[in-house]
Protein backbone atom coordinates (compact mmCIF):
# COMPACT_ATOMS: atom_id res chain seq x y z
CA UNK A 1 0.00 0.00 0.00
CA UNK A 2 1.54 3.15 -1.07
CA UNK A 3 1.97 6.16 1.66
CA UNK A 4 -1.57 6.79 2.12
CA UNK A 5 -2.74 10.09 1.56
CA UNK A 6 -5.39 9.77 4.32
CA UNK A 7 -4.83 12.25 7.20
CA UNK A 8 -6.35 11.76 10.71
CA UNK A 9 -7.43 15.44 11.58
CA UNK A 10 -9.34 15.61 14.80
CA UNK A 11 -9.86 19.06 16.70
CA UNK A 12 -12.85 18.75 19.28
CA UNK A 13 -14.06 19.69 23.01
CA UNK A 14 -15.47 16.92 24.60
CA UNK A 15 -17.11 17.71 28.39
CA UNK A 16 -19.33 15.29 30.63
CA UNK A 17 -20.14 15.99 33.92
CA UNK A 18 -17.21 17.29 35.54
CA UNK A 19 -14.60 15.82 33.10
CA UNK A 20 -13.35 18.07 29.73
CA UNK A 21 -10.97 17.51 26.88
CA UNK A 22 -9.88 20.05 24.78
CA UNK A 23 -7.79 17.92 21.79
CA UNK A 24 -6.15 18.77 18.32
CA UNK A 25 -4.38 16.30 16.81
CA UNK A 26 -2.79 15.77 13.61
CA UNK A 27 -2.08 12.04 12.46
CA UNK A 28 -0.54 11.65 8.68
CA UNK A 29 0.85 7.64 7.80
CA UNK A 30 2.37 7.34 11.05
CA UNK A 31 2.24 6.29 14.49
CA UNK A 32 1.62 8.71 17.66
CA UNK A 33 2.20 7.87 20.92
CA UNK A 34 -0.70 8.99 23.45
CA UNK A 35 0.56 9.45 27.07
CA UNK A 36 -0.61 11.49 29.88
CA UNK A 37 -1.65 10.73 33.45
CA UNK A 38 -4.25 8.70 34.52
CA UNK A 39 -7.97 10.04 34.08
CA UNK A 40 -6.65 12.29 31.94
CA UNK A 41 -8.59 11.56 28.99
CA UNK A 42 -6.80 9.50 26.45
CA UNK A 43 -9.25 6.57 25.92
CA UNK A 44 -11.68 9.36 25.95
CA UNK A 45 -9.78 10.62 22.90
CA UNK A 46 -9.89 7.05 21.11
CA UNK A 47 -13.39 6.66 21.58
CA UNK A 48 -14.38 10.66 20.61
CA UNK A 49 -12.33 10.05 17.22
CA UNK A 50 -14.52 6.14 17.26
CA UNK A 51 -17.71 7.80 17.42
CA UNK A 52 -18.49 6.17 20.88
CA UNK A 53 -18.38 9.69 22.56
CA UNK A 54 -19.63 12.59 20.94
CA UNK A 55 -17.54 15.88 21.24
CA UNK A 56 -20.11 19.05 22.11
CA UNK A 57 -17.76 21.19 19.13
CA UNK A 58 -15.07 20.74 16.82
CA UNK A 59 -14.35 18.70 13.52
CA UNK A 60 -13.04 15.46 13.18
CA UNK A 61 -11.85 14.08 9.25
CA UNK A 62 -10.09 11.10 8.03
CA UNK A 63 -8.78 11.86 4.76
CA UNK A 64 -10.95 13.68 2.73
CA UNK A 65 -13.63 12.12 4.60
CA UNK A 66 -15.22 14.46 7.60
CA UNK A 67 -16.16 12.04 9.98
CA UNK A 68 -17.79 14.37 12.80
CA UNK A 69 -18.54 18.29 12.40
CA UNK A 70 -20.47 19.85 15.40
CA UNK A 71 -21.13 22.70 13.03
CA UNK A 72 -22.48 21.74 9.91
CA UNK A 73 -24.71 18.63 12.84
CA UNK A 74 -22.11 15.74 10.86
CA UNK A 75 -21.56 12.49 12.78
CA UNK A 76 -20.59 9.84 10.74
CA UNK A 77 -21.74 6.52 12.31
CA UNK A 78 -18.81 4.12 14.25
CA UNK A 79 -19.23 1.38 11.49
CA UNK A 80 -18.52 3.51 8.85
CA UNK A 81 -15.34 4.82 10.13
CA UNK A 82 -13.35 2.47 9.00
CA UNK A 83 -11.44 2.75 12.36
CA UNK A 84 -9.95 -0.47 13.90
CA UNK A 85 -9.92 -0.27 17.52
CA UNK A 86 -8.03 -2.84 20.04
CA UNK A 87 -9.37 -1.82 24.08
CA UNK A 88 -6.94 -2.83 26.62
CA UNK A 89 -8.26 -6.38 26.88
CA UNK A 90 -8.14 -7.68 23.07
CA UNK A 91 -12.06 -6.84 22.62
CA UNK A 92 -12.18 -10.45 21.74
CA UNK A 93 -15.65 -11.68 21.36
CA UNK A 94 -15.59 -14.73 23.91
CA UNK A 95 -18.82 -16.83 22.23
CA UNK A 96 -16.59 -16.56 19.16
CA UNK A 97 -13.26 -19.12 17.94
CA UNK A 98 -10.43 -17.15 16.63
CA UNK A 99 -11.45 -17.55 13.67
CA UNK A 100 -15.15 -16.62 13.73
CA UNK A 101 -13.68 -13.28 15.41
CA UNK A 102 -11.92 -12.39 12.07
CA UNK A 103 -15.43 -13.81 9.83
CA UNK A 104 -17.02 -11.35 12.57
CA UNK A 105 -15.69 -8.37 10.17
CA UNK A 106 -15.49 -10.00 6.71
CA UNK A 107 -19.14 -10.69 7.06
CA UNK A 108 -20.13 -6.97 7.72
CA UNK A 109 -17.53 -5.33 5.49
CA UNK A 110 -17.60 -8.58 2.74
CA UNK A 111 -21.01 -9.56 3.13
CA UNK A 112 -21.31 -9.86 -0.72
CA UNK A 113 -18.60 -12.65 -0.75
CA UNK A 114 -19.99 -16.20 -0.79
CA UNK A 115 -19.44 -18.45 2.72
CA UNK A 116 -16.42 -20.56 1.60
CA UNK A 117 -14.59 -17.50 0.49
CA UNK A 118 -15.58 -15.31 3.51
CA UNK A 119 -13.73 -18.27 5.45
CA UNK A 120 -10.75 -19.07 3.58
CA UNK A 121 -10.32 -15.24 3.92
CA UNK A 122 -10.45 -15.68 7.86
CA UNK A 123 -7.93 -18.65 7.72
CA UNK A 124 -6.01 -16.47 5.92
CA UNK A 125 -5.69 -13.39 8.01
CA UNK A 126 -4.87 -15.55 11.13
CA UNK A 127 -1.92 -17.48 8.97
CA UNK A 128 -0.34 -13.79 8.43
CA UNK A 129 -0.14 -13.89 12.24
CA UNK A 130 1.24 -17.42 12.17
CA UNK A 131 -2.23 -18.72 14.39
CA UNK A 132 -3.85 -20.30 11.28
CA UNK A 133 -3.53 -23.42 13.64
CA UNK A 134 -5.63 -22.03 16.70
CA UNK A 135 -8.72 -21.25 14.39
CA UNK A 136 -11.56 -23.25 16.26
CA UNK A 137 -9.91 -22.17 19.52
CA UNK A 138 -12.16 -19.94 21.86
CA UNK A 139 -10.40 -16.54 23.26
CA UNK A 140 -10.35 -18.09 26.98
CA UNK A 141 -8.31 -20.76 25.49
CA UNK A 142 -5.83 -18.85 23.98
CA UNK A 143 -2.63 -17.23 25.69
CA UNK A 144 -2.65 -12.99 26.04
CA UNK A 145 -0.14 -12.98 22.95
CA UNK A 146 -2.18 -15.56 20.96
CA UNK A 147 -5.12 -13.41 21.61
CA UNK A 148 -3.73 -10.19 20.63
CA UNK A 149 -2.72 -11.86 17.56
CA UNK A 150 -6.39 -13.02 16.88
CA UNK A 151 -7.58 -8.90 17.44
CA UNK A 152 -4.63 -8.14 14.89
CA UNK A 153 -6.09 -10.34 12.73
CA UNK A 154 -9.23 -9.25 12.75
CA UNK A 155 -8.05 -5.68 13.20
CA UNK A 156 -6.61 -6.30 9.68
CA UNK A 157 -9.16 -7.94 8.36
CA UNK A 158 -11.59 -5.10 8.57
CA UNK A 159 -9.99 -2.69 6.39
CA UNK A 160 -9.20 -0.18 8.67
CA UNK A 161 -8.26 3.81 7.64
CA UNK A 162 -6.80 4.61 10.85
CA UNK A 163 -6.13 2.53 14.21
CA UNK A 164 -6.56 3.12 17.13
CA UNK A 165 -5.07 0.78 20.30
CA UNK A 166 -5.02 0.88 23.86
CA UNK A 167 -2.30 0.25 25.76
CA UNK A 168 -2.17 -2.59 23.61
CA UNK A 169 1.03 -4.23 25.73
CA UNK A 170 -0.29 -3.48 29.22
CA UNK A 171 -2.25 -7.08 29.50
CA UNK A 172 0.65 -8.89 28.54
CA UNK A 173 3.35 -10.90 30.41
CA UNK A 174 6.68 -8.98 29.69
CA UNK A 175 8.27 -11.69 27.77
CA UNK A 176 5.06 -10.96 25.60
CA UNK A 177 5.60 -7.94 24.80
CA UNK A 178 8.22 -6.87 22.54
CA UNK A 179 6.76 -9.44 20.13
CA UNK A 180 3.45 -7.97 19.79
CA UNK A 181 5.05 -4.42 20.03
CA UNK A 182 7.14 -6.19 16.41
CA UNK A 183 3.77 -7.36 15.25
CA UNK A 184 1.79 -4.37 15.45
CA UNK A 185 5.00 -2.15 14.34
CA UNK A 186 4.62 -4.15 11.29
CA UNK A 187 1.12 -4.45 10.73
CA UNK A 188 0.99 -0.27 10.85
CA UNK A 189 4.00 0.08 8.47
CA UNK A 190 2.28 -2.41 5.86
CA UNK A 191 -1.14 -0.58 6.13
CA UNK A 192 0.27 3.08 6.15
CA UNK A 193 -2.51 4.48 7.55
CA UNK A 194 -2.44 6.75 11.00
CA UNK A 195 -2.43 5.10 14.13
CA UNK A 196 -2.95 6.31 17.38
CA UNK A 197 -1.18 4.30 20.57
CA UNK A 198 -2.41 5.00 23.94
CA UNK A 199 0.40 3.73 26.37
CA UNK A 200 2.31 4.29 29.83
CA UNK A 201 5.25 2.08 29.11
CA UNK A 202 8.01 4.45 27.02
CA UNK A 203 9.41 0.93 25.70
CA UNK A 204 5.72 1.02 23.95
CA UNK A 205 6.92 4.52 22.60
CA UNK A 206 10.04 4.04 20.88
CA UNK A 207 9.10 0.67 19.70
CA UNK A 208 6.10 1.18 17.98
CA UNK A 209 5.99 5.06 17.18
CA UNK A 210 7.60 7.92 15.69
CA UNK A 211 5.37 10.52 17.51
CA UNK A 212 4.95 11.42 20.99
CA UNK A 213 1.48 13.36 21.95
CA UNK A 214 0.86 14.12 25.52
CA UNK A 215 -2.71 14.84 27.19
CA UNK A 216 -2.30 16.86 30.44
CA UNK A 217 -4.64 18.53 32.46
CA UNK A 218 -7.58 18.22 29.82
CA UNK A 219 -5.93 19.52 27.30
CA UNK A 220 -3.74 17.90 24.26
CA UNK A 221 -0.41 19.88 25.63
CA UNK A 222 2.40 18.53 22.75
CA UNK A 223 3.02 16.54 19.76
CA UNK A 224 7.16 15.96 18.91
CA UNK A 225 9.02 13.13 17.20
CA UNK A 226 9.88 10.93 19.51
CA UNK A 227 13.87 11.28 19.34
CA UNK A 228 13.44 14.85 20.60
CA UNK A 229 11.13 13.97 23.03
CA UNK A 230 13.71 11.53 24.80
CA UNK A 231 16.56 14.92 24.41
CA UNK A 232 14.31 17.14 25.44
CA UNK A 233 10.56 16.36 27.66
CA UNK A 234 7.99 18.88 26.83
CA UNK A 235 6.64 17.75 30.13
CA UNK A 236 7.80 16.92 33.38
CA UNK A 237 5.27 13.90 33.08
CA UNK A 238 7.60 12.78 29.86
CA UNK A 239 10.29 13.15 31.40
CA UNK A 240 9.41 11.00 33.90
CA UNK A 241 7.76 8.59 31.54
CA UNK A 242 11.45 8.68 29.81
CA UNK A 243 13.25 7.99 33.06
CA UNK A 244 11.58 5.16 34.13
CA UNK A 245 11.73 3.51 30.81
CA UNK A 246 15.11 4.31 31.17
CA UNK A 247 15.79 2.40 34.35
CA UNK A 248 13.33 -0.24 33.34
CA UNK A 249 15.86 -0.75 30.19
CA UNK A 250 19.12 -0.37 32.31
CA UNK A 251 17.54 -3.17 34.50
CA UNK A 252 16.55 -5.39 32.18
CA UNK A 253 19.27 -5.19 29.96
CA UNK A 254 21.86 -6.97 32.10
CA UNK A 255 19.35 -10.08 32.57
CA UNK A 256 18.39 -10.21 28.99
CA UNK B 1 -27.91 -17.54 66.34
CA UNK B 2 -26.95 -21.33 65.50
CA UNK B 3 -30.98 -21.88 66.36
CA UNK B 4 -32.03 -19.41 64.66
CA UNK B 5 -29.97 -20.92 61.24
CA UNK B 6 -31.06 -24.53 61.91
CA UNK B 7 -34.88 -23.31 62.68
CA UNK B 8 -34.53 -21.45 58.96
CA UNK B 9 -33.39 -24.28 57.45
CA UNK B 10 -35.56 -27.03 58.44
CA UNK B 11 -38.57 -24.20 57.74
CA UNK B 12 -37.64 -24.68 54.49
CA UNK B 13 -36.77 -28.04 53.37
CA UNK B 14 -39.42 -29.94 56.02
CA UNK B 15 -42.36 -29.15 53.84
CA UNK B 16 -41.16 -30.30 50.82
CA UNK B 17 -40.48 -34.08 52.83
CA UNK B 18 -43.48 -33.69 53.62
CA UNK B 19 -45.17 -33.06 50.39
CA UNK B 20 -43.15 -36.38 49.15
CA UNK B 21 -44.08 -38.57 51.97
CA UNK B 22 -46.86 -38.03 53.42
CA UNK B 23 -49.75 -40.19 53.01
CA UNK B 24 -47.37 -42.83 51.31
CA UNK B 25 -47.17 -43.19 47.66
CA UNK B 26 -49.68 -44.85 46.67
CA UNK B 27 -52.38 -42.43 48.21
CA UNK B 28 -50.21 -39.58 45.99
CA UNK B 29 -50.14 -41.15 43.20
CA UNK B 30 -54.27 -42.40 43.11
CA UNK B 31 -54.49 -38.16 44.02
CA UNK B 32 -53.60 -37.73 40.58
CA UNK B 33 -56.75 -39.82 39.17
CA UNK B 34 -58.74 -36.88 39.87
CA UNK B 35 -60.84 -35.15 36.96
CA UNK B 36 -59.43 -32.15 37.64
CA UNK B 37 -55.61 -32.90 37.11
CA UNK B 38 -55.31 -33.43 33.12
CA UNK B 39 -57.14 -30.17 32.31
CA UNK B 40 -55.18 -28.01 34.66
CA UNK B 41 -51.90 -29.49 33.80
CA UNK B 42 -52.34 -28.61 30.22
CA UNK B 43 -54.21 -25.79 30.51
CA UNK B 44 -50.98 -24.63 32.70
CA UNK B 45 -48.23 -25.75 30.14
CA UNK B 46 -49.73 -24.30 27.20
CA UNK B 47 -50.88 -20.63 28.57
CA UNK B 48 -47.10 -20.96 30.41
CA UNK B 49 -45.76 -21.40 26.68
CA UNK B 50 -47.44 -18.74 25.58
CA UNK B 51 -47.09 -16.36 28.24
CA UNK B 52 -43.14 -17.03 28.48
CA UNK B 53 -43.04 -16.34 24.25
CA UNK B 54 -44.92 -12.93 25.02
CA UNK B 55 -42.41 -12.12 27.61
CA UNK B 56 -38.98 -12.68 25.79
CA UNK B 57 -40.02 -11.30 22.38
CA UNK B 58 -41.26 -8.47 24.02
CA UNK B 59 -39.12 -7.68 27.26
CA UNK B 60 -35.65 -8.50 25.01
CA UNK B 61 -36.38 -5.46 22.83
CA UNK B 62 -37.50 -3.14 25.77
CA UNK B 63 -35.10 -4.48 27.93
CA UNK B 64 -32.22 -3.24 25.88
CA UNK B 65 -33.95 -0.42 25.37
CA UNK B 66 -34.09 0.86 28.57
CA UNK B 67 -30.14 -0.24 29.46
CA UNK B 68 -29.28 1.85 26.84
CA UNK B 69 -31.51 4.94 26.82
CA UNK B 70 -29.84 7.68 27.91
CA UNK B 71 -33.55 9.45 28.87
CA UNK B 72 -33.94 10.05 32.25
CA UNK B 73 -37.45 8.97 32.33
CA UNK B 74 -36.14 5.47 31.55
CA UNK B 75 -35.16 4.92 34.61
CA UNK B 76 -38.30 5.82 36.23
CA UNK B 77 -40.16 3.51 33.51
CA UNK B 78 -37.90 0.64 34.89
CA UNK B 79 -39.03 1.06 38.38
CA UNK B 80 -42.32 1.40 37.16
CA UNK B 81 -42.41 -2.01 35.36
CA UNK B 82 -41.51 -3.65 38.61
CA UNK B 83 -44.02 -2.77 40.38
CA UNK B 84 -45.34 -5.64 39.69
CA UNK B 85 -43.39 -7.59 41.63
CA UNK B 86 -44.15 -5.90 44.99
CA UNK B 87 -47.78 -5.79 44.87
CA UNK B 88 -50.14 -8.66 46.08
CA UNK B 89 -50.93 -10.80 42.77
CA UNK B 90 -54.61 -9.84 43.85
CA UNK B 91 -54.10 -6.37 43.70
CA UNK B 92 -52.93 -7.25 39.81
CA UNK B 93 -56.17 -8.96 39.28
CA UNK B 94 -58.15 -5.94 39.95
CA UNK B 95 -55.77 -3.66 38.77
CA UNK B 96 -56.41 -6.09 35.57
CA UNK B 97 -60.18 -6.50 36.20
CA UNK B 98 -60.21 -2.34 35.33
CA UNK B 99 -58.43 -1.71 32.80
CA UNK B 100 -59.04 -4.83 30.13
CA UNK B 101 -61.98 -6.21 32.36
CA UNK B 102 -65.77 -6.34 30.35
CA UNK B 103 -66.24 -3.13 32.38
CA UNK B 104 -62.87 -2.21 32.61
CA UNK B 105 -61.38 1.27 30.57
CA UNK B 106 -60.25 -0.53 27.66
CA UNK B 107 -62.70 -3.72 27.95
CA UNK B 108 -64.81 -2.41 25.24
CA UNK B 109 -61.53 -1.73 22.56
CA UNK B 110 -60.10 -5.22 23.37
CA UNK B 111 -64.02 -7.28 22.55
CA UNK B 112 -64.33 -5.67 19.17
CA UNK B 113 -60.95 -6.40 18.38
CA UNK B 114 -61.79 -9.80 19.47
CA UNK B 115 -59.53 -10.45 22.09
CA UNK B 116 -61.66 -10.01 24.90
CA UNK B 117 -60.18 -11.53 27.98
CA UNK B 118 -63.18 -12.44 29.92
CA UNK B 119 -62.75 -15.70 31.81
CA UNK B 120 -60.83 -17.44 29.16
CA UNK B 121 -57.63 -18.28 28.14
CA UNK B 122 -56.61 -15.03 27.14
CA UNK B 123 -57.13 -13.66 30.76
CA UNK B 124 -55.01 -16.31 32.30
CA UNK B 125 -52.29 -15.54 29.52
CA UNK B 126 -52.42 -11.65 30.65
CA UNK B 127 -52.41 -12.17 34.20
CA UNK B 128 -48.91 -14.78 33.72
CA UNK B 129 -47.73 -12.02 31.11
CA UNK B 130 -48.97 -8.97 34.27
CA UNK B 131 -46.79 -10.57 37.25
CA UNK B 132 -44.06 -12.98 35.67
CA UNK B 133 -42.54 -10.22 32.95
CA UNK B 134 -41.21 -8.09 34.94
CA UNK B 135 -38.89 -10.93 36.31
CA UNK B 136 -37.53 -11.32 32.85
CA UNK B 137 -37.01 -7.21 32.36
CA UNK B 138 -35.10 -7.06 35.22
CA UNK B 139 -32.65 -9.91 34.68
CA UNK B 140 -32.60 -8.63 30.72
CA UNK B 141 -32.09 -5.12 31.77
CA UNK B 142 -29.19 -5.50 34.17
CA UNK B 143 -27.46 -8.16 31.67
CA UNK B 144 -27.41 -5.60 28.61
CA UNK B 145 -26.58 -2.70 31.07
CA UNK B 146 -23.54 -4.80 32.39
CA UNK B 147 -22.48 -5.20 28.41
CA UNK B 148 -18.82 -4.98 27.99
CA UNK B 149 -18.80 -1.58 26.86
CA UNK B 150 -15.76 -2.05 24.46
CA UNK B 151 -16.55 -5.43 23.17
CA UNK B 152 -20.00 -2.96 21.98
CA UNK B 153 -17.59 -0.13 20.10
CA UNK B 154 -15.29 -3.05 18.93
CA UNK B 155 -18.29 -4.38 17.07
CA UNK B 156 -19.39 -1.53 15.98
CA UNK B 157 -15.81 -0.23 14.50
CA UNK B 158 -15.53 -3.67 12.68
CA UNK B 159 -18.38 -2.49 10.69
CA UNK B 160 -21.44 -4.28 12.38
CA UNK B 161 -25.02 -2.46 12.28
CA UNK B 162 -26.53 -1.73 15.22
CA UNK B 163 -29.32 -4.51 14.72
CA UNK B 164 -26.19 -6.43 13.48
CA UNK B 165 -24.46 -5.37 16.92
CA UNK B 166 -28.01 -6.44 19.37
CA UNK B 167 -28.14 -9.80 17.43
CA UNK B 168 -24.56 -11.30 16.88
CA UNK B 169 -22.86 -9.13 20.11
CA UNK B 170 -25.10 -8.44 22.49
CA UNK B 171 -27.64 -11.30 22.79
CA UNK B 172 -24.99 -13.74 22.37
CA UNK B 173 -22.95 -11.69 24.86
CA UNK B 174 -26.41 -11.67 27.60
CA UNK B 175 -27.57 -15.24 26.70
CA UNK B 176 -26.65 -16.88 29.72
CA UNK B 177 -28.23 -13.93 32.50
CA UNK B 178 -31.63 -14.00 29.81
CA UNK B 179 -32.22 -17.62 29.61
CA UNK B 180 -31.76 -17.27 33.73
CA UNK B 181 -34.37 -14.45 33.67
CA UNK B 182 -36.91 -16.56 31.31
CA UNK B 183 -36.34 -19.44 33.45
CA UNK B 184 -37.57 -17.21 36.86
CA UNK B 185 -40.15 -15.62 34.89
CA UNK B 186 -41.87 -19.07 33.67
CA UNK B 187 -41.66 -20.24 37.10
CA UNK B 188 -43.30 -17.21 38.46
CA UNK B 189 -45.69 -17.90 35.28
CA UNK B 190 -46.23 -20.95 35.90
CA UNK B 191 -47.69 -20.75 40.04
CA UNK B 192 -49.26 -17.56 39.24
CA UNK B 193 -52.65 -17.54 41.56
CA UNK B 194 -53.73 -14.88 42.59
CA UNK B 195 -54.09 -12.59 39.59
CA UNK B 196 -55.55 -15.06 37.31
CA UNK B 197 -58.30 -16.12 40.27
CA UNK B 198 -59.38 -12.72 40.38
CA UNK B 199 -59.15 -11.68 36.85
CA UNK B 200 -59.48 -15.33 34.65
CA UNK B 201 -61.89 -17.12 37.35
CA UNK B 202 -61.33 -20.52 38.23
CA UNK B 203 -62.87 -23.18 35.80
CA UNK B 204 -62.60 -26.68 35.10
CA UNK B 205 -60.80 -27.11 31.62
CA UNK B 206 -60.92 -23.17 30.76
CA UNK B 207 -58.95 -20.72 33.42
CA UNK B 208 -58.28 -23.42 35.95
CA UNK B 209 -54.47 -23.29 36.14
CA UNK B 210 -52.74 -26.19 38.13
CA UNK B 211 -52.26 -23.37 41.41
CA UNK B 212 -55.76 -23.14 41.16
CA UNK B 213 -56.60 -27.03 40.28
CA UNK B 214 -54.41 -27.26 43.66
CA UNK B 215 -56.52 -25.04 45.49
CA UNK B 216 -59.89 -26.24 44.32
CA UNK B 217 -58.74 -29.89 45.24
CA UNK B 218 -58.30 -29.17 48.94
CA UNK B 219 -61.86 -28.76 49.16
CA UNK B 220 -62.32 -32.13 47.48
CA UNK B 221 -59.18 -34.27 48.72
CA UNK B 222 -56.04 -33.24 50.37
CA UNK B 223 -54.02 -36.32 48.60
CA UNK B 224 -54.72 -34.84 44.90
CA UNK B 225 -53.69 -30.99 46.30
CA UNK B 226 -50.62 -33.00 47.05
CA UNK B 227 -50.15 -34.79 43.80
CA UNK B 228 -50.59 -31.54 41.85
CA UNK B 229 -48.52 -29.34 44.19
CA UNK B 230 -45.29 -32.22 43.87
CA UNK B 231 -46.18 -32.17 40.08
CA UNK B 232 -45.79 -27.96 39.97
CA UNK B 233 -42.37 -29.07 43.13
CA UNK B 234 -40.99 -31.39 40.22
CA UNK B 235 -40.85 -28.70 37.35
CA UNK B 236 -39.32 -26.21 39.36
CA UNK B 237 -36.75 -28.05 41.03
CA UNK B 238 -35.98 -29.67 37.40
CA UNK B 239 -35.70 -25.80 36.29
CA UNK B 240 -33.32 -24.78 38.78
CA UNK B 241 -30.90 -28.04 38.03
CA UNK B 242 -30.79 -27.10 34.52
CA UNK B 243 -30.30 -23.20 35.46
CA UNK B 244 -27.48 -24.64 38.28
CA UNK B 245 -26.00 -26.27 34.72
CA UNK B 246 -26.01 -23.20 32.21
CA UNK B 247 -24.38 -21.00 34.99
CA UNK B 248 -21.80 -23.19 35.28
CA UNK B 249 -20.51 -24.35 31.98
CA UNK B 250 -18.93 -20.91 30.90
CA UNK B 251 -17.70 -21.14 34.06
CA UNK B 252 -16.27 -24.49 33.83
CA UNK B 253 -14.97 -23.73 30.68
CA UNK B 254 -12.99 -20.79 31.36
CA UNK B 255 -11.31 -22.65 34.81
CA UNK B 256 -10.43 -25.59 32.48
CA UNK B 257 -8.47 -23.47 30.33
CA UNK B 258 -6.73 -21.47 32.36
CA UNK B 259 -5.33 -24.56 34.71
CA UNK B 260 -4.31 -25.90 31.27
CA UNK B 261 -1.43 -23.39 30.93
Amino acid sequence: MSASLSRLVASFDYAVDDFSLRASIEVGAETVALVGPNGSGKSTLLLAILGIRVPRQGRITLGDRVLFDAQKGILCPTEERHLAYLPQNYGLFPFLSAEKNVAFTIDCRQGHLGRPDRKRLATQYLDRFGIAHLAARLPSQLSGGERQRVALARAMASQPRAMLLDEPTAALDVGARDEVRALIRDSLRELGIPAIIVTHDFADVTSMASKLAVIEAGQLAACVDVAEAQRMPPTPFVARLVNAGATQAAAISPAG
Amino acid sequence: MTVLAVGLGTLLVVPFIALLVDGGPLAILRGFECSLTLPALRLSLETTAVSITFVVLGGTPLAWWLARSKWRSAKWLETLLQLPVVIPPAVGGIALLLAFGRRGLFGGWLERLGFAPTFNAIAVVMAQIFVSAPFYLHAATLAFARLDHDLLAVGRSLGASPPRLFFRVALPLAKPALIGGAAMSWARALGEFGATLMFAGNMTGKTQTLPLAIYTALEIDLRTAQALSLLLVVFAFGLLLALRRINQAPAALGKGSSSSR
